[in-house]
C-alpha cells in the first residue's frame, strides 16, 4: 500500500476492508485464513488499536466475534466461503441474538475454484440465516458499504454479512480514505439473557423479532444509496451486484442498470418499478440464480441462468457471449502445451512422507494443505480429499466398513493448522470408538497454503509475538493415544521404518511428522547447503525424480548422447540438480543407491 | 490521456510478477490513469502457471481482460507466453523473458519442453521482443532483478518518461538494493529501444 495522493491509496479489496474496519472503529477481529479472505485480518493486524487473532477455525472465529460484540465493541469476522459452513451453526443463532457492538462477518466465495475444493454461493446463507448481506463490487466501493454495515448492524440488533468474492479480494484499485468514526454503543457486562440466552422460550420471541428486523430491512432497501438505478438507454434492463455489475457496465456502458449493494433482502418495490421500465429485465449474477429466484418469486418475468451460465467465474466475455453473441470477436486458437500445476517446493517436508507413502499399499485418506499437492504426480499418494479435518473421520470409516480387511492399510493425513481447525474432534472419535487407522499430523510449524500464518501448534500469534504452543505429542496422549511417534520427514528411510511399524499396531496410532515449511522467515534465512549431481556416477536410474522436487531435472539423452558424455549407450537420460533452487533437504540422497547425489563443501 | 490499454503478465509462481505488475500500476496512475489489477493468490503460487492483468483507461470497469483484448503481454517464461494466446489480438506486442522453466510433466521425463514454442506467436504476425532478462540481471549484479529487467523493457511500449518509474523503484526496493534495480531497468529499457 503506498499513497498516490493525500487520502487515496492504492489496495486490494482485502485491504480495503481492513481500512474500513478500521476506520469503522473494530476493535476485535478473528477469523481462520482461507482463500481469497486471509490478507484482510493480515492487513488488520498492523493498525493500531485493533485487537486480531487466528482462531483455530471459523466456528470459534465467529463466536470471539459474537462475544467481543456481546461486550458492545465493534467486530470483524473474516473466512471464506466453505468457512461459513464450519461457522454455519453459531451464525443461524446469532440471527437470533443479534448484537451490542456491530458485528460483520466476511465472506469471500471462490467462483472457479482457483484455490478451493467446491464453489458455493455464500447468498444462501443470508436467506437461510436471515441476515442481511452486503456485497461490493471493487475496493472503490468498500469503505462506505462496510461503514454502513457496522451501522446497520447496531440499528437493526443484526449480525450483517459482507460478500466479495476472489475478483474484489484480490483486485487493486484506488481506494479513497475515510473518516475514522466510533460505535454510539458503550461497551461493558450488560445482562440481556432474553436476548442472549436462547431456550426455547427466549428464541420464539427472537424469532419473531427476526421477522420484524427483515421486515424493516426490506423497507430500508428501498432507499438506501447502495441500491440504485443508473438510467441508460435501450430496451434492457439489468438487475446485478457485486463484481458482475462491472462486467455488464463494460459491455453495455449505457444500459439501464439496477446495482444491488445489499443482496439480500431485496427492495421488491424497487425491483418492480425498474421491470417496469424495461421491455426485458436480465439479471445478472455469479454462480446460484439467487437474485434471479427471489425476483421470480415475486411474480416478475426475467431472464437470468437461462441465458448466463451458473458455474464458474464470470467474465465480460463470458456477459458478451450470453447477450450479444454477434459482437464476439474471432480469437486465436489455443496451443496445446504440458499444464503447469502447482507443486510442492523443493525441500517441502510435506514430500518425504508422500514419497513413502507412494511405496505403501494403503489407501491415503487426505486433507487439505499445501499436502493436498502429494495428490499430482509423481508422487500420486493421496486417495480421498474432501473437506478440513474430514481425513481423520474418512479413516475411521473406512476401517470400521472393512474390519479386519483395512488392518495396515488405510492411513490418514493431515497438516497441523487442520489438525486443529477440526481434526482433533476426528482423532477423539477413533480412539473413543476404536479403529487402529493411522494418522500422521504433517507438522510443519504453520499454515502454509494460505501464505504462511501462525497456528495454535506455531508458537507465535498474528503480530509473530511469541504465544503459548499447543504441544500436539502430548494433547494426542491426553485423548487416548498410545503411541506417538515424532519423526523427521526428511529422513526417508528412517521415517519408512516407523510408518511401517505403526501400520502393524491393533490400535488407533499417530505419527507427527515434523520439519518447518521452506518458506518460513527463519528457513529463508538460514543457509542451506545445496546437494549436486555427480553426473559420472548418475546411472539415469530415475529414482531421484520420483521425488518430483523441482530443484530435480530430467535430460534426455539419445544413445549417440549417452556414449558422447561417457555413459553406456542405453542410459536414457540423467538427473541433474539446480543448486540455485535446493533448499538443501537431504531427500533425494537418500533414495540414489549410486551416491551419485552429494552434499556440497560448505 | 484518452488511450486505454490491457496489460497481461504470465509466468510462473514465484518469478516475481506481483511486484513487476506493482511498479506497472502505479506509473500508470502517476500517468493519470484509472486503473484495476487482477491476482491470483493462493495455491497457483506454489510453482504453478500465473497471471496478473492490469487495466488502465479514463474509466475502467472489468478488472478482467477480456480475450483477445491484451494489448502486451508481460511473459516472464517462454511457455507461459504461448498459453495464453487467445487473450492476444493480431496488433498486440508480446515482451518475453527468454527463460524456461520446465514443468513437473518435463522435469520427470513424461512430457517434453515444446521447442521453438515462440513461433507459435511470430507465426501469426504477432510482435515479439525477446528479453534474455535473467542474463541482463546477472550482469547488472543482482539475479533478482530479473523482474525490474522485464518492466524496463515494457516500459519503453507506454509513454511514461523513465522518470517515472525510477521514483517508484527507487521507493519500493530496499535501499541497498536501489542502484542495481535502477541498472536493471535501464537493462531492460535499452533492449527495446534497440
Ligand atoms: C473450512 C475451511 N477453511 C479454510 C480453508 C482454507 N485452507 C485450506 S488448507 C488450509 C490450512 C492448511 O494448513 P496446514 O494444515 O498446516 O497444511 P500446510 O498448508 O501447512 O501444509 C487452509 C487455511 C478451507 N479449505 N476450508
Ligand atoms: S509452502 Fe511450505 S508446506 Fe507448502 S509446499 Fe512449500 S515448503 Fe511445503
Ligand atoms: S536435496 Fe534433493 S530433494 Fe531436497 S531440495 Fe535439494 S534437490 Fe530437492
Amino acid at each position: 500500500m503506498a499513497a498516490i495522493g493525500d487520502d487515496l491509496v492504492w489496495m486490494s479489496g482485502n485491504e480495503a476492508i481492513a481500512l474500513a474496519a478500521y476506520e469503522a472503529g473494530v476493535k476485535v477481529a478473528s477469523g481462520y485464513p482461507g482463500t481469497p479472505s486471509t490478507e484482510i485480518l493480515e492487513n488488520l493486524s498492523t493498525y493500531e488499536g485493533v485487537y486480531t487473532e487466528w482462531a483455530p477455525n471459523e466456528k470459534v472465529g465467529l463466536e470471539v466475534g459474537l462475544g467481543a460484540s456481546f461486550a458492545g465493541v465493534r467486530a470483524l469476522v473474516t473466512m471464506k466461503h466453505v468457512g461459513l459452513n464450519v461457522a454455519a451453526d453459531p451464525l443461524f443463532t446469532a440471527s437470533y441474538t443479534g448484537v451490542r457492538g456491530g458485528l460483520v462477518i466476511i465472506v469471500a466465495d471462490d467462483p472457479e475454484m482457483h484455490s478451493s475444493q467446491n464453489e458455493q454461493d455464500s447468498r444462501n446463507y443470508a436467506f437461510a440465516a436471515k441476515l442481511p448481506m452486503l456485497e461490493p463490487s471493487d475496493p472503490s466501493e468498500v469503505g462506505a458499504l462496510l461503514k454502513e454495515a457496522f451501522a446497520l448492524s447496531e440499528q437493526l440488533d443484526t449480525p450483517v454479512l459482507f460478500r466479495t468474492t476472489t475478483r474484489v479480494a484480490h483486485v487493486k484499485s484506488v481506494v479513497k480514505k475515510g473518516e475514522k468514526i466510533d460505535s454510539p454503543v458503550i461497551p461493558g457486562i450488560e445482562k440481556m439473557p432474553a436476548k442472549f440466552v436462547m431456550l426455547p422460550g427466549n428464541a420464539r420471541v427472537r424469532r419473531v423479532a427476526v421477522g420484524e428486523r427483515m421486515a424493516k430491512l426490506k423497507e430500508l432497501a428501498e432507499t438506501a444509496d447502495f441500491n440504485r438505478v443508473e438510467p441508460g438507454s435501450g430496451k434492457r434492463g439489468f438487475i446485478t451486484s457485486g463484481v458482475s455489475y462491472l462486467y455488464v457496465k463494460e459491455v453495455f456502458p449505457d444500459a439501464k442498470v439496477l446495482k444491488l449493494g445489499m443482496c439480500w433482502p431485496l427492495p421488491e418495490k424497487m425491483i418492480r418499478a425498474f421491470a417496469s421500465e424495461v421491455d426485458e429485465l436480465i439479471v445478472v449474477e455469479e454462480l446460484d440464480p439467487f437474485l434471479e429466484l427471489h425476483i421470480k418469486a415475486m411474480g416478475i418475468a426475467c431472464h437470468g441462468k437461462d441465458l448466463i451460465p451458473d458455474q464458474g467465474e464470470l467474465n465480460p466475455a463470458i456477459v458478451r457471449k450470453s447477450l450479444d453473441p454477434a459482437s464476439i470477436a474471432q480469437l486465436f486458437a489455443p496451443v496445446p502445451l504440458p499444464m503447469r500445476p502447482p507443486n510442492m517446493c523443493a525441500g517441502c517436508p510435506h514430500r518425504g512422507i508422500f514419497y513413502n507413502l507412494s511405496r505403501l499399499k494403503v489407501f491415503v485418506s487426505g486433507d487439505i494443505g499445501c499436502y493436498t499437492l502429494g495428490f499430482l504426480p509423481p508422487l500420486s499418494a493421496m486417495d480421498s480429499c474432501v473437506c478440513m479435518g474430514a481425513s481423520v473421520g474418512i479413516a475411521h470409516g473406512m476401517a470400521k466398513a472393512l474390519g479386519a480387511e483395512a488392518k495396515g492399510k488405510i492411513v490418514s493425513v493431515i497438516g497441523d493448522s487442520t489438525f486443529m481447525h477440526t481434526g482433533l474432534s476426528g482423532l477423539i472419535n477413533t480412539v473413543y470408538n476404536g479403529s487402529n487407522s493411522l494418522l500422521i499430523i504433517l507438522d510443519n510449524r504453520i499454515t502454509a497454503m494460505t501464505g504462511q500464518q501462525d497456528n495454535p501448534a506455531s508458537g507465535s500469534n498474528i503480530k509473530g509475538e511469541a504465544a503459548n504452543a499447543i504441544d500436539l505429542e502430548a494433547l494426542c496422549r491426553a485423548v487416548g493415544v498410545k503411541q506417538v511417534d515424532v519423526v523427521n520427514p526428511h529422513d526417508i528411510n528412517g521415517c519408512r521404518k516407523v510408518l511401517e511399524k505403526a501400520l502393524e499396531r491393533d490400535e488407533a496410532s499417530v505419527v507427527i511428522a515434523r520439519a518447518p515449511c521452506v518458506l518460513l522467515p527463519e528457513m529463508k534465512k538460514a543457509k542451506h547447503i545445496p546437494f549436486s549431481t555427480r553426473l559420472a556416477d548418475c546411472t539415469g536410474c530415475m529414482a531421484c525424480i520420483r521425488l518430483g522436487c523441482p530443484a530435480i531435472s530430467w535430460n534426455p539423452l539419445t544413445p549417440e548422447e549417452a556414449l558422447a558424455k561417457g555413459y553406456k549407450e542405453k542410459q536414457k537420460g540423467f538427473a541433474l540438480i539446480n543448486e540455485v533452487q535446493c533448499n538443501g533437504c537431504g531427500q533425494c540422497q537418500a533414495l540414489c543407491k549410486f551416491d551419485a547425489i552429494v552434499r556440497q563443501e560448505a | 490521456m484518452g488511450a486505454q490499454g490491457n496489460i497481461l503478465f504470465s509466468g510462473v509462481g514465484g518469478q516475481g510478477i506481483l511486484l513487476a505488475s506493482e511498479i506497472m500500476a502505479y506509473a500508470l496512475l502517476a500517468a493519470g490513469y484509472d486503473v484495476k489489477k487482477s491476482e491470483v493468490h493462493g495455491m497457483a503460487q506454489r510453482g504453478g502457471s500465473v497471471t496478473a492483468q492490469l487495466r488502465y483507461g479514463d474509466k475502467v470497469y472489468s478488472p478482467l481482460i477480456e480475450p483477445g483484448r491484451a494489448d502486451i503481454q508481460m511473459a516472464f517464461e517462454m511457455m507461459e507466453a504461448v498459453r495464453y494466446l487467445p487473450y492476444l489480438h493480431k496488433d498486440s506486442t508480446v515482451i518475453v523473458n527468454t527463460q524456461k522453466i520446465l514443468p513437473p510433466s518435463v522435469a520427470t521425463g513424461k512430457a517434453t519442453y515444446p521447442e521453438d514454442v515462440l513461433d507459435h506467436i511470430t507465426a501469426l504476425g504477432i510482435k515479439v521482443v525477446m528479453v534474455d532478462a535473467f542474463d541482463l540481471a546477472r550482469e547488472v549484479g543482482e539475479v533478482r532483478t530479473a523482474n525490474v529487467v522485464m518492466v524496463g523493457a515494457i516500459s519503453a511500449f507506454l509513454p511514461m518518461a523513465s522518470s517515472v518509474y525510477e521514483e517508484i523503484i527507487a521507493a519500493r526496493v530496499p535501499k541497498k538494493f536501489k542502484d542495481v534495480n535502477l541498472k536493471a531497468f535501464a537493462a531492460g529499457r535499452k533492449v527495446s529501444q534497440a
